[in-house]
Order: C-alpha cells, then structure tokens, then sequence
C-alpha cells in the first residue's frame, strides 16, 4: 500500500453505546473494534523511519511494529510486541490519554491537520488485548526456575502487578499484599465500570495467580505488619511499595465537611467498588443526589459526574477553573461526558457550598474566571473576576481535584526518605528507595499520573529487585 | 475469611464476638480499630473498635451495637460461622502517658454506652504505666453497661458508675463527677470515648480548667488507609481523617457540630437498610429487631 492509498483510509469510528442510552446503565460505553475495523485502522500508519509515536509513549510500545502486524489480520503477532514493553494493553487501551502520548506525535493526525484523525493507536491496541483475552488465545508467558527469593508487592494497582509478573516471571515466590478485599487499586475503585470492565481487571489478577503469585488481601502494609517486620521476621528478600496516590485533595473552602460533600474517590468506590449501583442489594449506602457538582476537570470528575447521571441525578455541573483546552481528562471522556449531558461551566470554581439547618448541602457559591499568563505548569493560569459571585442550587458536591501520596507507609517505616509532598524518594535507575532492598514506583513516587507511567515504574522496579538479589 | 470462636448477647441490640485474626491480635495496640466485612459479593464496609485481644490465642474481641445493615447481619452469625473479612488494626495508636515523655499522672478515662469497649484496653496500658487512673461509665441504664467486671478490676473503687434512670451508680450524666473532680483539681489528663454528643460535653466540661482531653472518634468509613475522606473532620479549623490522622484528638479542638452532622448522613439509609434485614428473615421467625 502506497502512503497516499493509507491517507485514503478513513479513520474508523469507535462503535458505542447511544448517549441517551448509556447515560442510564454501568455497561462499557466504547464497545471496541471490529475486526475489519481494526485491520483498517491498523492500515493508516504510515510506518515513519522515525516512529515519532514510540517517543509520546511513556514505556515506548513498538507502535509501527504492532500495527503492520494487525493490519495483516496477525493479532496474536501484534499483541506479542506490546507485550515485550506492556503488561497491561487492555487497560492501557481503554484508559491512555493517547492524544497526549503516541497519537499526539502521529504523522498522519499531523498531515489532517487534527490530533483526532491520527491513527487511532490505543483502540487498535484494545482490539489485539480484547481478542486475545476473549478467545483464550493469549501468549504463553515463560517463567524462569525457581530463584527461591521472596518478594513481597504492597498494593495491587498497575504499578504493583507489573512489578508482581515481572518478579514473578524472573523465578521469584512473589506474594502482593492488598487492603481491600478485591485487587486493582485505582482500576477497581476509581475507573468505573463504564470505562474500564471489572472483569478486564480480574483477568490481569488471575493471570498473576496462574504465575504463582499468592494475593493476600484485606492486608494492610504498615499496620498489619510493617515493613520492616517483614523484611526482618517474614523472610522477604525485597518488598515493592505500590500504593498509589490514595489521600483525597479537599478545597479548603467553606463549607466542604457538610453532608453531601464527597472525595470523588468515596463517590466513585461506594459505586464502584462497593456497589452501591445495585440497588437491593448493595449494603454500601449511596447518596442520591439529585442535582450534583463535580469540581475539578480531570479523568475522575469526568467518572463521577458521569456516574452521577447513572445513578440518578437530573442535573449534573462540571466546574472548572481552567478552559476546556486545558482540562486535564482524554478527549474521549470529555466527549462522552457532554453527550450523556454533563453541563460544562468552565473558567468557574467553588467559593464555598452552602448547607441547610441540617447541616446537608443545599448550593455552592462559584466565581467567574478568565485566563491570565501561563503558569509554572505551562498553562494559562486562571484569574478570578472581582464581583462575579453566582450560586447554583445542588444537593451534593463532589470534590475531584486531585490526590496526594498516601502516608500510611512512610509514617510507619523508619528510614524511609519521601520528598515535600510525601512522594517515596527513588534512585531512577532502579527505583530502589533509601532502604536497600525496598522498592517503590507508580503514583506514590510520581504524585498523581498515570496507569501506564505507573506500570512502566514497576517494571523498572522488577529489574532493580532481580539486579539487588543478584547482588546479594 | 476470620472465623467466629465466641458470641454472647450484652443486651438486647449489643453484642460481644471473638474473631479469629492472629496477625490483628498481635500486632493491634490500644486505641486501633478494624474495618469489617459480613460478605464480599456485595457487603459494607465498617469500621469496629477492639476492645481485648490475644496474641497467643490468635483471637480478638469486638463489642458492637446494631445500627445498620451489617451490624444486624453480623448479629446473625454464630460461633463456627466466618466472616467474609477483618482488615487491621488501623489508625493511630493512644499515646499512653507515662510512656509517651509525660510523666505518669491522674488520669480520667470518660465511657459512655458501648464506647466503654475499645476504653478497656487503653486502661489497661493507662494502669500498666502507672498512671492513677479513675474510670467514668455512663449507660441509659445498668443493664446497657459492657465490661463492668474488667473495668472494675481495673479502677477498683475509683469506678463512678453514672445512669439516666438511676438503676445503677448515680443518676445523671458522665460529666457531673467529671466536673466534681476537675474542681478539686485532681485530673491531668481525660480520655473519652462514645456518642459524639457525650465526648462533646465532656470536652466543654474539661475545657475551663485547661485539662487535656483526647477523643477517640468512630467516623464513617470505607477503606480506612485514607483513600476515601468520608471519615474526615474539622480539628483546630483543619481537615483531619479519623483513619490515618486519627482515631484520637485534641477534644477540645473538635468540631462537634461538624461531626455530628456528618455521622448523619446516611441515617435515613442505615434505618431502612436495618429494617430491610430485620425482614429477610435471616433471623427466623419471632426474633425481635
């Protein structure tokens, strides 16, 4: 095919549940590929010598490589080369903010003159992780001879299973240690299940099973014993720390301790993890808003005000002090929140929320903002306007303006260096921290980021585990 | 899974269990709590107090009254039944005095109603210190008290018994001989915990004579390792969670109002939920709620 017959291809449209429709179920919006879709879509990559694609992408899948190999109908083929740098494809499919990534740096998006006309990498990656899954016909994985070393993964997030099949993969007897009753961290509390499926995120753990990695969960690191007990007392040759960013991000504002005001992490796992959708059945209670105001402009206000709308709300708000352009969520999510009919007010913020005698939520005050100079994040930084006080009326707000780093580890681990933002502080080669032989990547060494950035760190993290014990 | 080795019913919505949690039971310290699950598939999540614990045995004690969906099916179970999960001890140990640099003082420990149960172990470790140690229980009547007989081998004659009715002790409220003893000044230090309205009078009663008081508070929770923030509250003007900051602060620096409301907010769903169990059957026919 010549690149003028690959210009030719019209980008392939993700198939989806109708707006109208979906808004009022918890089944998976984007329904994937076809087959015949995704050899097509596979077929737009214009092979550049360069492969500006593989630099956007934080563990630099073979991109060019993947997709000649889909466009030909090879899936098994092509999915076998995302595997040698990704472990988790069907995740990272769903969740990636491509635009950002490898499509951001797409020639053929660039020659269209548009970031959504690039080839569209992630879905066809979905497509290869889904059909492979779906069929039973995943790559067999190799496990190397029995080392006879111990290790223990705290947490069960991206960052800790890679970490957990990789070590495993190397010979190691890996066991993972998770605090709540179910594996997958941000997978199966936050992303909810119109997004990412839960049985996606059960596969990958069962995969770690069949590797022989023992899951302790209902286990907490710190408390139920520490670190150093089970270095020293429970035989662990090396332990990784993969707990993620969980300690919610409050406003300070007036107001945000009534009732009715939620991190959108209890939002989003009362829903999800909880169940609390179910109604009947569910013991979790759920707050029922009725008219709800989401604060905040990254994937997880995009997930709980579209929860929101699942779970009943007439009205939904979306408040952002920024502009659309730098709101931090994919595209994707974007989109599908304002066709389920989320209602965007950009360049406002909460002043305060407002209670009644009952001390429940009853408004919240917002300013009106315009966009000054960029900022130290390089984006145009939002100013208030004096006077431009409005008050919108809403029985629950939920508050998703970021998390920082859990401190339940390094509080109870002596010796354990973190930086000013309670972040573990590592060497970067081999994300070993201040203590030898105890490792930590993903969101509680980078601060809040993402699936892939996290399970690239604790993929490095395993190559710094087998390179320490070698050592030894 | 954590197996149920003892059960026995304090009154009529009051239940004591022994849970098989060797880990728990060795590592738990005064002042922590656990998060418990009845069922996985579709259970709640809560969080409990420990109120005696043995690591030998591998067992530890819960004391729980029922308020809402779980409680009343963790009510139904029975010894040789398991429960789908115990996760723990979480929060922050009690900083005993004679063990944290303070030096060993008179210390009043204030319980009311089921919050006598998790005061049980701090009590001991408070004695164990040397601490001069008066324990306060109020109840709205004699037979709502838990751990009388541990308590008052702990504190002897130094035991004040205070009840609504007057069947046991004195009647009236915890912070009457609270007061009569800070007016004598013989308090250095108080400990307090159960209902927010009990803690919060007990901290207005201290306040005038500058004692410290600690509150150990019993918030709603999901995941207890400070995912959530459901369990956050205003201390000292500041955003605290119970799970992680917590369970134990500066009384006087609470706001109690902002923490009574928040334990409000699924009232209306927990009394349904109780009512929705009390229907199911699972207690077989004639069983009161």
């Amino acid at each position: 095919m010549t690149p003028k017959e690959r210009m030719a291809i019209p980008p392939q449209e993700m198939p989806q549940q109708e707006p109208a429709v979906r808004a009022h179920n918890m089944k998976e919006v984007a329904l994937g590929y076809t087959r015949e879709q995704a050899m097509k879509e596979a077929s737009r990559c214009l092979n550049c010598p360069t492969k500006p694609c593989m630099q956007g992408c934080p563990v630099a899948i073979n991109i060019p490589g993947f997709l000649a190999k889909a466009s030909e109908g090879d899936f098994a083929g092509a999915l076998s080369i995302i595997k040698e740098t990704s472990l988790l494809p069907a995740v990272c499919g769903r969740v990636c903010p491509q635009e950002k990534q490898c499509q951001k740096f797409c020639t053929m998006g660039k020659i269209l003159k548009d970031i959504n006309k690039a080839v569209a990498i992630g879905r066809v990656e979905r497509f290869c992780a889904d059909l492979a899954r779906e069929t039973g016909a995943e790559p067999a994985v190799e496990r190397a001879p029995r080392s006879g070393r111990k290790i223990a993964v705290i947490g069960s997030g991206p960052a800790s299973i890679t970490c957990a099949a990789d070590c495993a993969k190397a010979g190691h007897d890996v066991t993972m240690f998770e605090a709540f009753h179910k594996c997958g961290g941000v997978l199966v509390f936050g992303i909810p299940e119109f997004r990412l499926p839960k049985t996606i995120v059960q596969h990958e753990v069962d995969n770690l099973k069949k590797l022989g990695v023992r899951i302790e969960t209902n286990y907490c690191v710190g408390r139920t014993r520490k670190v150093s007990e089970l270095v020293k007392e429970d035989g662990f040759d090396a332990v990784f720390v993969g707990t993620g960013a969980g300690l919610p991000k409050f406003m300070n504002i007036d107001g945000e301790n009534l009732s009715g005001v939620f991190s959108a992490n209890e939002y989003l796992t009362r829903a999800n993890l909880m169940k609390a959708y179910w109604e009947g059945k569910a013991d979790t209670p759920f707050w029922h808003g009725r008219k709800v105001a989401v604060l905040g402009g990254g994937n997880v206000a995009m997930d709980a005000s579209r929860m929101a709308l699942r779970l009943g709300a007439e009205k939904v708000y979306l408040i952002y002090r920024r502009s659309e352009v730098e709101m931090p969520a994919r595209i994707e999510e974007i989109h599908h929140a304002k066709e389920e009919g989320v209602e965007f007010r950009t360049l406002q913020n909460a002043k305060r929320i407002l209670g009644d005698d009952t001390g429940k939520v009853c408004a919240i005050e917002c300013l009106k903002y315009e966009l000054g100079e960029p900022d130290a994040s390089g984006r145009r930084s939002p100013v208030e306007i004096p006077g431009s006080e409005f008050t919108l009326d809403v029985d629950t707000v939920v508050v998703a303006v970021g998390n920082a780093s859990n401190p339940l580890i390094p509080a109870t681990t002596d010796g354990l260096e973190v930086n000013k933002r309670g972040n573990i502080v590592v060497d970067p080669e081999t994300n070993m921290s201040s203590i030898p032989g105890v490792f930590a990547g993903g969101d509680i060494v980078l601060g809040a980021a993402t699936v892939i950035l996290a399970m690239g760190e604790g993929r490095r993290a395993a190559k710094g585990i087998n390179e320490y014990l070698r050592s030894k | 899974m954590n197996k149920i080795i003892e059960k026995k019913q304090l009154s009529e919505n009051v239940f004591m269990m022994k849970l098989e949690a060797p880990l728990i039971a060795r590592a738990r310290r005064p002042g922590q709590f656990i998060i418990l699950m009845v069922e996985e598939e579709f259970g709640e999540r809560i969080p409990l107090t420990i109120s005696d614990a043995d690591p030998e045995e591998g067992w530890i004690q819960i004391i729980f009254q029922t308020v809402g969906a779980t409680t009343m099916k963790l009510s139904a179970k029975d010894v040789g039944d398991s429960i789908a999960a115990v996760l723990g001890p979480l929060g922050r140990p009690t900083s005993i005095r004679g063990l944290n640099g303070e030096k060993p003082g008179r210390v009043v420990c204030v319980g009311g109603g089921i919050g006598v149960a998790p005061m049980y172990p701090i009590a001991q470790a408070l004695k164990a210190a040397g601490n001069d140690l008066t324990i306060i229980m109020g109840a709205r009547s004699k037979e709502l008290f838990v751990m009388l007989d541990e308590m008052r081998a702990l504190a002897g004659d130094k035991l004040i018994l205070m009840t609504d009715d007057g069947s046991a002790g004195r009647k009236g409220v915890v912070t009457v001989p609270l007061k009569e003893l800070c007016e004598k000044g013989e308090v250095d230090e108080v400990i307090t915990i159960g209902p927010p309205i009990m803690m919060k009078f007990t901290a207005l009663t201290t306040k005038p004579f500058g004692v410290k008081t600690v509150a150990s508070l019993n918030t709603i929770m999901i995941d207890g390792t400070g995912m959530c923030g459901g369990c956050r509250v205003t201390v000292g003007g500041k955003t605290r969670f119970v799970c992680v900051d917590g369970p134990e602060f500066d009384a006087h620096e609470v706001d109690w109002d902002v923490m009574f409301k928040r334990m409000g907010t699924f009232k209306p769903e927990e009394a349904e939920a109780k009512e929705h169990v009390c229907r199911s059957g699972i207690f077989g026919k004639g069983v009161s709620k």
